[in-house]
């Protein structure tokens, strides 16, 4: 058992590390301040290929692995927590529609999104009053003629003000609980389609978080995604991919923390040492090493599980809630090691313990992850 | 035209060196390896006149058969081919000239680009050794270079300001910091990097004895910094620097 990444992630990792170091990282701070879209910095993203890491090439992708995926989160999101959630979810609406699409949406919604010519792409599940019961969501997809007419609202829209086209989840069947739903590929600028509330976040503040508003928006049968009826198999079907890729965003985050807990405490001195040297804080550093390795494991083992086209429920819930954690953890102590300077803005922990916060909530709920666990372990599994 | 771009195996500037017990070297064991940042210059340099005057870049690397990794990071950045040379142990760099010139031989590239030197070594010899070994000329520390028809013109930094040279290819030239800003690797690149050729020859293949000319006799630990010092007053200062620091 080898536990070295393949050369060519190894060569992903030094370019996209490279990149996030020189391109991303610089204006994270100010981003975060100013809560400004990181548009040119995803414009060279797309340049590089991250737009569409999975899709394969003859949609303008690369058909990359999972382990790959992973990869660029992680490093990302080291940078900048914010430029990592708005390519999680270009990726994860790229992703629906490769599974569902048909050949025509793929070249229409694929093809200019992985050549940067869509800015984003979103995600549009959740809605005000349902989460992470997803199968309870109310927004109404109703047959008229040769096509459909959708009303509702849809909540925590990640870079719903940019998204070039919008995955849809809507009912066709009024009290068919999860099998009366049916996705659609919106493109941006439909009659009906738009960008409502913008939400002001503790953190991610350089991502675009909005409602999106369907007023009697009138779609045609070419922009159903799948069957009518599968919209809920859609959802679902990227779910365990988009836990491990969160694990993974979290995962850089907490690397990012220790990294800025370890510099602070090798610079600052106390009682005549840097507080390095303490063992309290030693504890600290110690702690949060081993568990960000161990996280690293496990979303490794998610994804080359995925990448060998199995079945990874419980491993990808895992990998989530371990990972969210950790960093989690990771971002406190890194703050407490900061002391009073943590608390302000002067250093990046201040921004990572914000942003880091979301993790345990979103693609997922901590206790809904130690549910699915439970009952995997409880069957058996 | 034809260009032969050279890539170094150095260990990643961000690690820390650590001085191996008994002197003979440092540990590289678990430490991170990239491509020297000259060379990474010296590549993207030859990939921009490829884009501008069409032909093909080949990569040739010295080293063990994990150099690979270091050539497959110029063919993602876009070069063609790569060549490896598979040496272990310390290659020096009249070793190295010896070894691009019978490359260069097989190869007959209009240019051969290096990096001015590479950031483990420093020793910033190779570039110049080949250009003697091959009797071409050589334009080294360039801070730009133009090609025109046959014609390479290139501007070299050097104590107290700019030079400007030209030569007739072929010739060599090596690349200092600002020559460019290398470009980042794309997801694309990197995939079509796997399946570009890289052949592998032996010193004995190409005919080039590495024995070294020179011989590494011991590396020590730079001695660790004292702590500073605070003074009362300028005198003490001048007293100390005078007498302690023997500085004035």
């Amino acid at each position: 058992m080898d536990l070295t990444l393949p050369e060519e992630v190894q060569l992903l990792r030094d370019s996209v590390r490279a990149f996030a170091r020189d391109v991303v990282a610089p204006s994270a701070a100010e981003r975060d301040r100013t809560g400004a879209f990181p548009t040119e910095i995803l414009r060279q993203a797309a340049a590089l290929g991250l737009y569409g890491i999975k899709v394969p090439e003859e949609y303008g992708g690369t058909g990359a692995s999972m382990l790959a995926y992973v990869t660029v989160m992680e490093e990302i999101a080291a940078a900048c927590a914010s430029t990592a959630v708005s390519l999680a979810v270009i990726n994860l609406g790229a992703d629906c529609v490769m599974r569902f699409g048909t050949d025509a949406q793929k070249k229409r919604f694929l093809t200019p999104l992985c050549r940067g010519d869509l800015q984003a792409a979103a995600f549009c599940l959740s809605e005000p009053h349902s989460g992470s019961d997803a199968a309870a969501l109310q927004a109404t997809a109703r047959r008229d003629g040769n096509g459909y007419v959708l009303n509702g609202t849809k909540q925590w829209i990640t870079n719903g003000a940019h998204a070039g086209f919008s995955v849809v989840f809507a009912r066709t069947t009024p009290d068919g609980g999860a099998k009366g739903i049916t996705a659609f590929v919106i493109p941006q600028g439909t009659p009906g389609f738009r960008v409502g509330k913008e939400e002001h976040k503790m953190g991610l503040r350089s991502s675009n978080t909005v409602q999106m508003i369907m007023e009697d928006c009138r779609v045609d049968d070419s922009l159903r995604l799948g069957a009518e009826g599968q919209g809920f198999e859609v959802a679902m079907a990227g779910l365990d991919g988009g836990r491990v890729g969160i694990a993974a965003q979290a995962l850089g985050m907490g690397r990012a923390a220790l990294q800025e807990g370890v510099r602070y405490a090798k610079e600052r001195k106390a009682f005549g040492k840097t507080i390095a040297d303490l063992g309290a804080v030693q504890d600290f550093i110690a702690d949060t090493a081993m568990q960000l390795d161990a996280a690293r494991l496990l979303v490794w083992r998610g994804a080359t599980m995925l990448d060998r086209g199995l079945r990874i429920t419980r491993e990808a819930a895992m990998a989530k809630v371990f990972s969210t954690e950790a960093a989690g953890r990771a971002a406190d102590r890194m703050l407490q090691v900061h002391g009073g300077y943590g608390y302000v803005n002067d250093f990046p922990i201040e921004r990572i313990y914000r942003d880091v916060r979301v993790t345990r909530i979103y693609e997922g709920a901590s206790e809904i992850q130690r549910v699915v666990i439970g009952r995997a372990v409880t069957a058996g599994g | 035209m034809k260009i032969l771009v050279t890539v170094k195996r150095v260990m990643d500037y961000n690690v820390k060196p650590k001085v191996k017990p008994d002197g003979s070297g440092v540990v590289t064991d678990g430490v991170n390896m990239i491509v020297n940042p000259f060379d990474e210059i010296a590549v993207e340099e030859s990939l921009k006149l490829k884009e501008k005057n069409g032909g093909e870049v080949v990569v040739l690397s010295i080293g063990t058969k994990d150099t690979t990794t270091q050539i497959r990071a110029a063919l993602a950045m876009g070069a063609d081919r790569g060549i490896l040379v598979l040496a272990d142990g310390s290659v020096d760099p009249d070793a190295a000239a010896r070894l691009i010139k019978a490359v260069y031989e097989q190869e007959k590239p209009d240019l051969v680009v290096l990096g001015k030197q590479a950031i483990d070594d420093d020793s910033s010899q190779a570039g110049q050794l080949l250009a003697e070994y091959l009797g071409l000329p050589q334009a080294t520390f360039a801070s730009k270079v133009d090609v025109a028809g046959k014609t390479v013109t290139v501007t070299r930094e050097v104590d107290g300001g700019l030079e400007t040279i030209s030569f007739d290819m072929p010739g060599v030239v090596t690349a200092d910091l600002r020559l460019n800003t290398p470009r980042y690797a794309s997801l694309p690149g990197i995939m079509k990097a796997k399946k570009k050729e890289v052949k592998e020859f032996t010193p004995a293949a190409l005919g080039v004895d590495i024995a070294p000319k020179v011989k590494v006799l011991k590396l020590e630990e730079p001695k660790a910094r004292q702590a500073g010092q605070k003074v009362p007053d300028v005198a003490t200062l001048v007293g100390k620097l005078r007498n302690e620091a023997k500085a004035l």
